[in-house]
């Protein structure tokens, strides 16, 4: 009989495909019946991960079938076993996956998709802060207000339009043409409802949002947005904010 | 130009934080928790960040697993009573009853 620490590294080593651990026992203790029985294991920790993968991976398992994703799956997880009990913190490394995956090469979008699924995940978990009270923001001079952004926001700059792939292929969603080549950035968020939402925002909003996250006030912020783009919608990105519960108090806590 | 520019954004953005503002106090008055009104599986999440907890619950009208309701409605949902007549209620706070084995 092996010590512990080494019959348990040999009992993961084996779970994940390796030569059976020494040190098991059966009854009857026959080769055959020992590694029948711990296939059972095998075949456990295999379908649950499988099943944790297709959980966060939703559109991708859509776009490329439940065979084949379930099959893609088990080679995912031979080369990027789970180093952490907390599967949450797991599937980081779909995408560079899935753009080394020989048989998805025509498809090289799928990339960009599973980043999205990656984000809402991490935006889904992401820490709370509370969104900043009516009061602070009615009347506030906007050359002084500084505002921070919530801890689940998370922008997305994507070579693919991926956001209207990921918003065709959600529940009750109408068909309609995507021009699959055109570069989109993906706005994520954990809004009031604890709905995370994906939308695409204009290259001026990523640039307004920037400005905002290092410190700038919001008319500084807002400014540098209209400089690259005269006809940029500062109000109706400040406003969507707003609903969504996204503005916070800044970094240092100093509003203005 | 440039001065120009920046006192109409000035003025748009001063008015879109009144809007802002408006809309933060209405989105926060919409929504509450309430406890013990979800169907098994249906519940939204009840035990924060770091777990998928939503659609987790076992039993019909969990007590401790809530889900997001329009403010002001939690008390008033009809809910049948339990097995021995006691009628249910849905709570802003987390109940003893209807506990999964």
């Amino acid at each position: 009989m092996p010590a512990p620490a080494e019959f348990h590294a040999g009992f993961a080593a084996g779970l994940r495909g390796g030569e059976l651990p020494p040190g098991l026992a059966a009854c009857p203790a026959e080769a055959a019946e020992i590694a029948r029985r711990f296939a059972v294991y095998r075949n456990n920790v295999a379908v649950s991960l499988v099943a944790a993968l297709a959980r966060r991976f939703p559109v991708i398992r859509r776009l490329v079938g439940e065979a084949f994703f379930d099959q893609m799956a088990r080679i995912f997880i031979a080369q990027h076993p789970p180093h952490s009990p907390v599967l949450l913190e797991w599937g980081a490394a779909m995408p560079e996956f899935l753009s080394g995956f020989p048989p998805l090469a025509r498809h090289p979008y799928l990339a960009d998709v599973a980043r999205i699924e990656v984000a809402r995940g991490a935006a889904f978990h992401a820490a709370d802060a509370p969104p900043l009270a009516p009061a602070a923001l009615a009347g506030a001079d906007p050359a002084g207000l500084r505002l921070g952004l919530h801890p689940a926001l998370r922008i997305l700059p994507l070579d693919f339009a991926a956001v209207d792939v990921w918003a065709r292929n959600q529940p009750g969603a109408a068909p309609r043409p995507i021009d699959i080549a055109r570069p989109q950035i993906a706005l994520i968020l954990r809004d009031r409802r604890l709905d995370v939402p994906v939308r695409a925002i204009s290259a001026a909003d990523r640039l307004m949002l920037d400005r905002l996250r290092a410190g700038r006030t919001l008319l500084a912020s807002a400014e540098a947005a209209a400089a690259t783009d005269p006809a940029h919608d500062a109000a109706a990105l400040l406003l969507q904010l707003a609903r969504d519960g996204a503005l916070v108090a800044p970094a240092d806590g100093v509003l203005s | 130009m440039t001065t120009r520019t920046t006192l109409g954004l000035g003025a748009s953005l001063a008015c879109a934080l009144g809007m802002a503002a408006a809309t933060t106090a209405l989105a926060e008055g919409e929504m509450e928790k309430c406890f013990g009104v979800a169907m098994a599986g249906q519940n939204d999440c009840a035990a924060g960040p770091g777990t998928t907890c939503a659609g987790t619950s076992k039993v019909d009208y969990q007590g401790n697993a809530w889900k997001l309701v329009p403010a002001g409605t939690c008390a008033e949902i009809e809910l049948p009573a339990a097995e021995d007549v006691t009628a249910r209620m849905g709570s802003p706070e987390a109940l003893m009853r209807d506990l999964p084995a």
